[in-house]
């Protein structure tokens, strides 16, 4: 509840996502405006999942706790869904799109391919989802007040930017999982990153155990890296090179 | 504070005309029409062009003809891949464009969210006389219509008004206007601003420095927008006025007229600008006959702009990109014949370098870019602000319609591209930023309130 907690949050939940963003795809428009299309996109399914929700709600008793909480976990894995049915959609879009690109190039290639335009999808999805997130808890952690005072958790705000954190962060490689998918026509790719995305948000349910939905998601997170890394072409020698900045015909030279 | 708010019309005039998105180049040159494309603009179209320039190409070339018609090959295909160089640049001149909203917006939505006097009721317009405080909904609603009705006749009969100047060649009297409404916006709304501003703060300024402040702020503001100036620092004028006539329009207009208003003037941009009578089509056509271009101060440009010392060097960059498309259609007439292909290739080469260097030094003169009305960025950070003002102290509305807008914008860019003609751009934005604000406060905002509560994630 102080500038300290603000800032702590905002660059626990989006440094990682805005280094991303200002390293790989503030230098082209090309990505910015996927990039931003893909926020839109996860908008769209978050307000359809909402207009679902908000009927059932005001169809039901107000009154019958049971009833409102499993309306809610519907409502959860309906949004979910839909958000992956989106991310679909999208895909689709992007695909004509690099028809478009190639018709439209000089020398019959695309000027991004659709490996990265799954990687900007992905972060476009996760920034917006991110944001909804935690921008009114950002908003609220500058104002005053005590966190947890009726008897939650204190580690509100620090729990849900790390949770906010891994969710950009797999938005990303299931973006990339997901068009790898639907690139190459391998169903349980998508099978598996619909899965993975219901577990994350089922494992939500456990909160305040944070021990029961964090730690969890991180697993989930570095599986699905170490998944995208390997489907973009990655290897474990690839990163042996990299962290030990070698180059293919020089020798070795430490990193830093 | 209603009487200065009363008292000239002039203050309606940088967001009466304007409202519309067109190209930069105001001698329109047919055959290098401002296509500015977004990336998946204008497919068919461009594909249709490319398909039958390098159809033309090799049937042509392979037929043995006369280097005559290999030189209109040539110009076609040299049309094309102008074309496709500005297509090119077409995604960079969208965010050229998403850049100065943004920051437009990111002022209004600051400054609401800071500065308690941009949200209090202090009055009203009188180009909204009826009040809005009767208890029933049907009363108010009634009166939210009778304002825009108000509203939108003003702004029609502005915008004839400076129509008619125009075409009557009164460019003193419009010229006047212009600095008259400048200059309010310059000195007057940014001295309230500024002491809203520093009353927030508490911060205290005496008036010899806020006379010095002001006087340089508003005297730069008014050269480098009706003369010359950095574009750079026109640009940024620029979107501070914008930015604060629209927080006078968040303050003084009511709730509900607010938004009725919004919506009607996209109708009202819709058909100014497309229909064949309507003033601002009849403006920028206008403006085009004559080849001038349309008042500096009601447009916001984001021309890029070369020198012909660059256009030297650039020809010169040109050059080997000319030779490397040359390479690639020798490539691909090789597969078809062979012979024909690289004598006529020869021979057709040595006119080339000197054809494009002329059209790409005249295209790289003029000015490349995107111009986009004052008044669509005014009507944009109203929405926005307005949604910041008024949605329950919740940032996911203004966030849902700043990405609504954004989108919205660049759909009509790439309207633009594919009709190649000035363009409305309030409609698509307005018309997203309204049904994205009204479901995100009422459908997503007890949804999202619901999951955080549970600390849920979807």
């Amino acid at each position: 509840m102080t500038l300290a907690v603000f800032f702590g949050c905002t660059f626990i939940a989006f440094g990682p996502a805005f280094g991303l963003f200002i390293f790989t795809i503030a230098r082209d428009p090309l990505r910015i405006i996927i990039l931003i299309a893909g926020a839109f996109f996860w908008l769209v399914s978050l307000l359809l999942s909402s207009l679902i929700w908000f009927i059932a709600v005001k169809a039901s008793d107000p009154q019958d706790e049971q009833l409102q909480k499993g309306l809610l976990i519907f409502g959860v894995m309906f949004s979910v869904l839909l958000q992956e049915a989106f991310r679909f959609l999208y895909y689709k879009l992007l695909r004509k799109a690099i028809e478009g690109l190639v018709a439209l190039s000089e020398d019959g290639c695309s000027p991004i391919s659709i490996q990265q335009m799954a990687y900007v999808a992905g972060v476009g999805f996760g920034l917006m989802s991110g944001a909804f997130s935690m921008i009114n808890l950002l908003a609220d952690a500058l104002g005053p007040g005590t966190v947890g005072i009726h008897g939650d958790s204190q580690l509100y705000f620090l729990t849900s930017a790390f949770m906010t954190m891994v969710l950009i962060f797999l938005h990303t490689f299931w973006g990339i999982l997901f068009f790898h998918g639907c690139e190459h026509r391998r169903w349980w790719e998508i099978v598996a990153v619909v899965i993975m995305h219901l577990t994350v948000s089922g494992l939500s349910f456990c909160n305040p155990l944070y021990v029961g939905s964090l730690v969890p998601s991180y697993l989930l997170m570095a599986a699905a890296a170490a998944w995208a890394y390997l489907l973009s072409g990655g290897s474990a020698q690839n990163l042996r090179r990299f962290l030990l900045c070698l180059r293919s015909e020089a020798s070795p030279q430490p990193g830093s | 504070m209603i009487t200065f708010m009363n008292n000239s019309d002039s203050e309606e005039e940088p967001c009466n005309e304007r409202t519309s998105l067109m190209s930069a180049e105001s001698p329109p040159v047919p055959s290098y029409q401002d296509g500015l494309q977004a990336s998946e603009a204008g497919e068919a179209q461009a594909h249709r062009k490319r398909r039958a320039g390098s159809s033309r190409g090799p049937n042509n070339i392979a037929g043995g003809e006369t280097s005559g018609s290999g030189v209109p090959v040539r110009e076609s295909a040299l049309e094309n891949e102008e074309e496709e160089l500005t297509l090119k640049y077409g995604a960079k001149h969208v965010i050229m464009l998403f850049v100065p909203v943004t920051l437009c917006m990111i002022v209004v939505v600051a400054t609401i969210k800071s500065v308690r006097f941009y949200t209090e009721k202090n009055g009203q317009l009188i180009y909204t006389p009826f009040s809005e405080d009767t208890p029933s909904v049907g009363q108010r609603l009634l009166n939210s219509v009778l304002n825009t009705i108000v509203m939108i006749s003003v702004i029609i009969v502005m915008t004839v008004f400076l129509v008619l100047l125009y075409k009557y060649r009164c460019y003193k009297f419009i010229h006047g206007w212009l600095i008259l409404s400048s200059l309010m916006l310059l000195f007057l709304f940014t001295y309230i601003y500024l002491g809203e501003v520093l009353k927030t703060y508490n911060v205290a300024m005496d008036y010899p420095t806020l006379f010095i402040v002001i006087w340089n702020f508003g005297a730069v503001g008014m050269i480098c927008i009706h003369w010359k100036g950095p574009l750079q620092l026109q640009q940024a004028y620029l979107i501070m006025i914008s930015a604060l006539m629209a927080l006078v329009f968040i303050k003084y207009l009511p709730e509900w007229s607010a938004w009725v208003i919004l919506g009607a003037i996209s109708i009202y941009d819709l058909m100014a600008v497309l229909c064949p009578k309507g003033p601002l089509r009849m403006l920028v056509e206008t403006a085009q006959e004559r080849n001038e271009p349309i008042f500096p101060a009601l447009i916001y440009s984001s021309a890029m702009m070369w020198t012909v010392g660059m256009a030297k060097t650039d020809t010169a960059a040109r050059g080997p990109s000319q030779q490397t498309w040359d390479a690639a259609e020798d490539g691909r007439q090789h597969l078809r014949s062979p012979s024909h292909a690289e004598s006529q290739m020869s021979e057709a080469r040595s006119p080339v370098p000197t054809r494009p260097i002329t059209s790409l030094e005249e295209l790289e003169e003029e000015e490349r870019g995107v111009k986009l009305g004052l008044g669509d960025f005014i009507f944009y950070s109203v929405l926005v602000g307005k949604a910041a003002a008024t949605a329950s102290g919740d940032w996911n509305t203004t966030l849902a319609c700043f990405v609504a807008i954004l989108i919205g914008l660049c759909l009509t860019l790439l309207l633009l591209a594919v009709f190649k003609k000035a363009l409305p751009a309030l409609p698509i934005s307005i018309t997203f930023g309204l049904i994205f604000y009204f479901s995100t406060d009422n459908l997503v905002r007890p949804f999202m309130d619901t999951l955080a509560s549970h600390q849920l994630y979807i």
